[in-house]
C-alpha cells in the first residue's frame, strides 16, 4: 500500500540485469570487446525508455535518481539561460526535489513564483499565465502528486508554455508507467523519471531533454552520454531501467485498470465504513492517478495509525509532521489548506503491481477497529469544550 | 526506531480514558505540532489515587503518556511534580532524537495536572 514510495524489482527486470553484474560487467566507454558488449546493451536500454515516453532515444539521459534528474532540469535551465531571465514558475505541492532546488536557486539571485492550489489540490492555469513575465525561463510542474495523485492537466500547460516560448519541466517520477506519458503530446521540454518507481531498482532514472534544449551540465566529468551527464554507465540500472519501461508500455492498459479498480474499492470501502474521513485530493478519481488515495482519519495522528498498520503488516505512508522528519505537516496539506489536524493525519495508500483484491479487503477489515481505537485515545474526538483560542491561533498560523 | 518499551506502551497503553470528576486536568501541546497530551487526576490525601490521559499523536506521544501514567499512580503530588519528561522517556529506554523534543510532553501534562488540583483545592 506504498508503492509511491518505491516498488520490488520486477522478476523479469532482476533477470534482464543481473548478467551484467557478472559476465557482463564492461565498462560501456571502453574501446574493447568487454565495453562494446556493454555499450550495446545501454543503447538498447535508451530505446526502451525513448518508447515509453514517445522521444528519440538521443534525447535521453540516464541519471542517478528522480532528484538527479529534477536537479539537473532546473539547476541546467537556470545556468544555461541565466542571460535571457531569472524567473521560475513552478508549484506549491511539487516534490521536494524540486522545491528545495527552486528555494536554492532563490539564494543564487533567480526569482520563483510557486503557484498555490486550490483546497482539491488543483492549480488555476490562469494564475500560470498569469504569472509569466519576460523574465520567465522554465515552468516546472509535475505530472501527478506523490501525496493526494493529483494529475496536473500537463498538455494545457504545454500549450500555455509554447505560446509564451517559455521551457517546460515535468517531474514524472509518480505518473510514468501509471498513466499515458507522451512528451510529444504533451509538448513538454524536459521530462523526468525514476527506475524505483516502476519496478526497476533504486539509484536509476532518466531525464528526457527535448533535441535543441541548451542545459548546463550538473556532473562534470568524463564524456558520457554526450557530455550531459559524467560517470560511468550504472550499466545494469540502466538495463534494468529498460526492462522496466518496456513492461510499463506493454502493460500499462491493463494495470491502470486493474489499480484503479482496486483503488476505487479501498475508497469506497474506507469512506462507506468509516465516518468523519475526508478525501485529499481531486474528488474526480479520474483527475488522480489510478493507484493512488489520499485520506485524513479525523482525530488521529498519521503515525500512530501507521505504527498500527504496521503491527498488522500493512505499509502505507503519512502526511504528519512525525513522519516528515520536520515540525510540520505535509507541505501538500498545506497548500491545500487542510485543517491542520487533519494534515497530521493524512494517509496514502498506494497500491502496485503485487496488489490483490484481498490485500484491499484486508485493509478495510483491519482499518475501522484501529481508527475507532485511536479515536478513543484522543482528546480531540467527542471534545466537550471547543477548541482554545491559543489552538485556533497555531491553526490559523499554519495556514 | 522506537525501543520496545515504546511498542509495548503505544500498543498497550495503560490508563486511557478520562476521569468524569477529575481533581485536576492539564493539557499541554498544540494542534499544529501533531500532539496535544491531556491529564486526569483523582487526588487524595495528597496521593495520585488515579490518573488517565487522552492523547492526540504519534507513537512517542502516546507511550510517553501511557508511561508517566503509570510513573505517577501512587505518588505524593510533590514527587509527582519531579517527574521529568527526560525522566519518562529514559524509563521508555529512550526515544528517538526527533522525538525528545515534539512528543515528549507528558510530565508536563501532569504537571499541569497537578496545578490545575492546587488552583482549585486554594
Amino acid at each position: 500500500m506504498d508503492h509511491n514510495a518505491t516498488t520490488p524489482v520486477r522478476p523479469e527486470v532482476l533477470e534482464a540485469l543481473l548478467p551484467y553484474y557478472k559476465e557482463h560487467f564492461g565498462n560501456p566507454s571502453s574501446v574493447h570487446w568487454a565495453g562494446r558488449a556493454v555499450a550495446g546493451a545501454v543503447e538498447t536500454a535508451r530505446e526502451q525508455v525513448a518508447r515509453l515516453i514517445d522521444c528519440s532515444p538521443a534525447e535521453i539521459v540516464f541519471t542517478g535518481s528522480g532528484s538527479e534528474g529534477d536537479n539537473f532540469a532546473l539547476k541546467g535551465t537556470a545556468e544555461a539561460l541565466r542571460d535571457k531571465g531569472n524567473h521560475i514558475i513552478t508549484t506549491s505541492v511539487e516534490h521536494p526535489a524540486v522545491l528545495n532546488t527552486c528555494k536554492y536557486l532563490e539564494k543564487q539571485g533567480f526569482e520563483v513564483t510557486y503557484l498555490p492550489v486550490d483546497r482539491d489540490g488543483m492549480l488555476d492555469l490562469a494564475d500560470l499565465e498569469g504569472a509569466i513575465t519576460d523574465r520567465t525561463i522554465l515552468i516546472s510542474v509535475m505530472w501527478g502528486n506523490n501525496e493526494t495523485g493529483n494529475l496536473f492537466p500537463i498538455e494545457e500547460i504545454g500549450a500555455i508554455a509554447a505560446k509564451y516560448k517559455v521551457r517546460f519541466h515535468t517531474d514524472a517520477v509518480q505518473a510514468v508507467g501509471k498513466v499515458v506519458v507522451d512528451v510529444k503530446k504533451a509538448g513538454v521540454d524536459l521530462l523526468v523519471l525514476s527506475g524505483h518507481k516502476i519496478g526497476a531498482p533504486k539509484g536509476i532514472g532518466a531525464i528526457y531533454i527535448k533535441r535543441g534544449t541548451r542545459m548546463n551540465a550538473l556532473i562534470h566529468g568524463g564524456h558520457q552520454e554526450r557530455n550531459r551527464r559524467a560517470g560511468t554507465h550504472n550499466v545494469a540500472g540502466i538495463v534494468g531501467l529498460g526492462k522496466a519501461c518496456e513492461l510499463a508500455g506493454a502493460e500499462m492498459e491493463e494495470y491502470a485498470a486493474r489499480a484503479r479498480t482496486l483503488r476505487d474499492r479501498l475508497e469506497e470501502g474506507i469512506l462507506s465504513r468509516i465516518p468523519e474521513v475526508k478525501l485529499n485530493g481531486d474528488p474526480d478519481p479520474n483527475n488522480r492517478l489510478p493507484n493512488t488515495l489520499n485520506v485524513s482519519f479525523a482525530y488521529i495522528e498519521g503515525e500512530s495509525l501507521l505504527l498500527n498498520f504496521d503491527m498488522k503488516g500493512i505499509a502505507a505512508s503519512s502526511g504528519s509532521a512525525c513522519t516528515s522528519g520536520s515540525l510540520e505537516p505535509s507541505h501538500v496539506m498545506g497548500a491545500m489548506c487542510v485543517d491542520v489536524v487533519l494534515a497530521h493525519s493524512s494517509t496514502r495508500f498506494s497500491l502496485g503491481h503485487e496488489t490483490t483484491e484481498e490485500d484491499v479487503d484486508y485493509v478495510l477489515e483491519v482499518l475501522p477497529p484501529i481508527v475507532e481505537r485511536l479515536r478513543a485515545m484522543s482528546p480531540l474526538y467527542n471534545r466537550k469544550e471547543p477548541m482554545t483560542c491559543e489552538e485556533c491561533q497555531v491553526i490559523k498560523k499554519v495556514h | 526506531m522506537y525501543s520496545d518499551k515504546v511498542m509495548d506502551h503505544f500498543s498497550n497503553p495503560r490508563n486511557v480514558g478520562e476521569l468524569e470528576d477529575a481533581d485536576g486536568v492539564g493539557e499541554v501541546g498544540n494542534a499544529s505540532c501533531g500532539d496535544i497530551m491531556k491529564i486526569f487526576l483523582k487526588v487524595e490525601d495528597n496521593v495520585i489515587k488515579d490518573i488517565k490521559f487522552k492523547t492526540f499523536g504519534c507513537g512517542a506521544a502516546i507511550a510517553t503518556s501511557s508511561m508517566v501514567t503509570e510513573m505517577a499512580i501512587g505518588k505524593t503530588l510533590e514527587a509527582a511534580m519531579e517527574l521529568t519528561n527526560a525522566a519518562v522517556a529514559e524509563a521508555l529506554d529512550g526515544l528517538p532524537p526527533a522525538k525528545m523534543h515534539c512528543s515528549n510532553l507528558a510530565a508536563d501534562a501532569l504537571h499541569e495536572a497537578i496545578k490545575n488540583y492546587q488552583e482549585k483545592q486554594s
